[in-house]
């Protein structure tokens, strides 16, 4: 047998193994999605059947602040939702690798422990970046399109992806925790804290009390901020997040990112279950 | 030479103490079954020993590595197998064993051919390419512990590798034990049977918690002198008519030399069985000349409950009933 030499590995090896190992980890994620279709469009009907919904049952029946066509309004709102409901996913995965002992034989090995969750966020993040070219493609087909240059689409798109991102984190912490049972459980906290949002309405619109709630929702500076580069109507000001909904859109999911990945790394090593 | 010591492991979780003074020590090349019930700590001293969790005190030395100071060098050496089959439900066994090698760092090729010999140890060539969410309990078992050999550890934990196992699959799992001993590696595994510690391993150590207090090994010594300090194997009788249970009781005592424990509504007694079959035929003899109908009997290993009754004068918490 090779003997191997602990004392120190250098960072370079560190990160070469954190990368090898977190690139097969997420070849595994991938190979989940294929063989694993039903999850996959199940996690696509729902942004579909939401848009379907909203946008064309319900769509007439809205007015949006400003003027403007409804999916116009509405599709933004979608994107960020979808990527907001991706922690789904990760907990879901997490929390199962968890309960079955794979996470106690990923940490009982000689492997590269960051490799670990670097995988599940690659993965989570191909996953998420065609889940969104899907979900363009829906709107574009209900009648959504962007009206800026493409820089600014772009941008919009890279809010939404970065809004993902500090998700995942967000993800593998709760999935540490919570058993899968409870993990499958977690839309119905989820779902009222997207919609509580200026996803489907603008806070204007709702009470006085819950307004300032939708407007400081993270999700909200997201939408807003897509809505605007994508030059979708529904952008108004008022409040300060309102007006700074860009600065909020990269501030939030960083604020998250910079909280949740070092939870993560003390939850992880820390694991008594 | 030991593979394996633990001196003074203490652990607490919250208010619960899990272990409170864990000693022990595993020859190389040797299989140590703990035996415990549940709450006993034997997953908490398991997981301290394979690095999953650090000890609030006291040290322990796996495969000539400290598990607090070189975790990296003890989990080159070691394999975990948890209550729970630790593979990938969707992907085939072939590429469970791929993947785990890659992430063991032998690289691609060597991955590859690795597998296909576990595969081929384990039985399980001909399911490979199929997806695990098809196999059987068993098979599952087989492909968790054919993962943790990929390296060849020195030190295997098994804990409770037989749970939810049926019979057959449990010989499987037991025949795969005990090649890898074969092999030179050194096994701690937990149990709750005394039947499983008593033909897999060379040694037995008996866990318990008493009140208040966390896990220590009680007994510690081969699987002859344990049965023989708890009075050996167990016979098992029930008689016809219940009128005719205390004469019988009183037959039985006299022949085992120990006290019978009698159950009145299932007419069932119970008492070591020292001999085996001596007992057994002098006391179907008896019993037969005292005019008892004997309704069955049985000859078997004491049950967990009734090993702890011998070593600690007590039931199991929990299980008086039984």
């Amino acid at each position: 047998m090779t003997t191997f030499d602990e004392a120190s590995p250098s960072l370079g090896s560190h990160l070469y193994w954190a990368i090898r190992d977190g690139w097969t980890i997420t070849t595994r994620g991938l190979v989940h999605w294929i063989r694993n279709p039903a999850v996959a469009i199940g996690g696509l009907l729902y942004p579909i059947v939401m848009v379907a919904l909203f946008g064309l049952v319900l769509g007439s029946a809205m007015t949006v602040e400003g003027g403007g066509d409804y999916a116009e309004f509405l599709m933004p709102g979608m994107f960020a939702q979808a990527m907001a409901n991706g922690v789904m996913a990760t907990m879901a995965m997490i929390s199962s690798d968890a309960s079955r002992g794979v996470t106690d034989r990923f940490r009982t090995m000689p492997m590269s422990q960051t490799g670990v969750v670097l995988g599940r966020s690659f993965a989570d993040m191909i996953n998420s970046v065609l889940e969104l070219i899907i979900l363009l493609g829906c709107g574009l087909a209900i009648g959504w399109t962007w009206h800026g240059t493409w820089g600014a689409a772009l941008s919009a798109v890279g809010l939404l992806l970065l809004l993902r991102f500090a998700m995942i984190w967000v993800g593998i912490y709760l999935g540490l925790f919570l058993k899968p049972e409870a993990a499958g459980a977690a839309w119905m906290v989820l779902m009222p804290i997207t919609m509580l949002a200026n996803t489907f309405v603008s806070p204007e619109q709702l009470p006085g009390w819950l307004a300032p709630i939708a407007e400081w929702n993270p999700l909200s500076a997201t939408v807003a901020a897509s809505r605007e580069l994508f030059g979708n109507p529904g952008v108004v000001g008022g409040s300060w997040p309102a007006d700074n909904a860009l600065l909020l859109a990269i501030v939030w999911p960083l604020v998250a990112f910079a909280v949740f990945l070092p939870l993560c790394a003390r939850k992880y090593r820390r694991l008594s279950r | 030479m030991h593979a394996l010591v633990a001196e003074g492991l203490r652990k607490t979780f919250g208010k619960t103490r899990a272990l409170s003074g864990f000693d022990l020590a595993v020859k190389e090349g040797t299989i140590c079954g703990l035996l415990g019930p549940n709450g006993s700590g034997k997953t908490t001293a398991i997981r301290i020993m394979a690095t999953l969790l650090r000890a609030d005190g006291g040290t322990a030395t796996v495969a000539g590595f400290d598990v607090t100071r070189k975790p990296g060098q003890v989990r080159r050496r070691i394999g975990l197998t948890g209550q729970e089959a630790a593979v990938d439900e969707i992907l085939t066994g072939r590429e469970n064993l791929e993947m785990w090698g890659l992430l063991y760092h032998i690289g691609k090729k060597r991955a590859k051919i690795r597998a296909g010999e576990l595969l081929e140890q384990f039985a399980l060539t001909e399911a490979a390419d199929r997806r695990v969410k098809h196999y059987s309990g068993g098979m599952r078992r087989r492909l968790d512990l054919a993962t943790t050999l990929i390296l060849a550890p020195k030190v295997l934990f098994l804990d409770e590798p037989t749970t939810g196992l049926d019979p057959r699959n449990r010989n499987e799992v037991w025949s795969a034990i005990r090649s890898l001993v074969d092999g030179g590696t050194t096994v701690l595994m937990t149990t709750q049977y005394l039947d499983e510690a008593d033909r897999l391993a060379d040694r037995i150590a008996v866990l318990a918690a008493l009140p208040g207090e966390g896990g220590r090994i009680i007994a510690e010594d081969s699987p002859d002198r344990l049965k023989a300090m708890i009075g050996g194997d167990q016979i098992d009788l029930v008689v016809r008519d219940e009128s005719t249970l205390d004469t019988a009781a009183k037959a039985i005592g006299r022949i085992s030399a120990a006290e019978v424990e009698v159950n009145t509504d299932e007419r069932r007694l119970n008492a070591p069985a020292r001999d085996r079959i001596g007992v057994l035929t002098q006391v179907l003899r008896e019993l037969d000349d005292l005019g008892v109908e004997v309704e069955d009997v049985a000859l078997r290993r004491p049950t967990l409950d009734e090993v702890f009754l011998r070593l600690t004068g007590r039931h199991i918490p929990g299980e008086e009933a039984s």
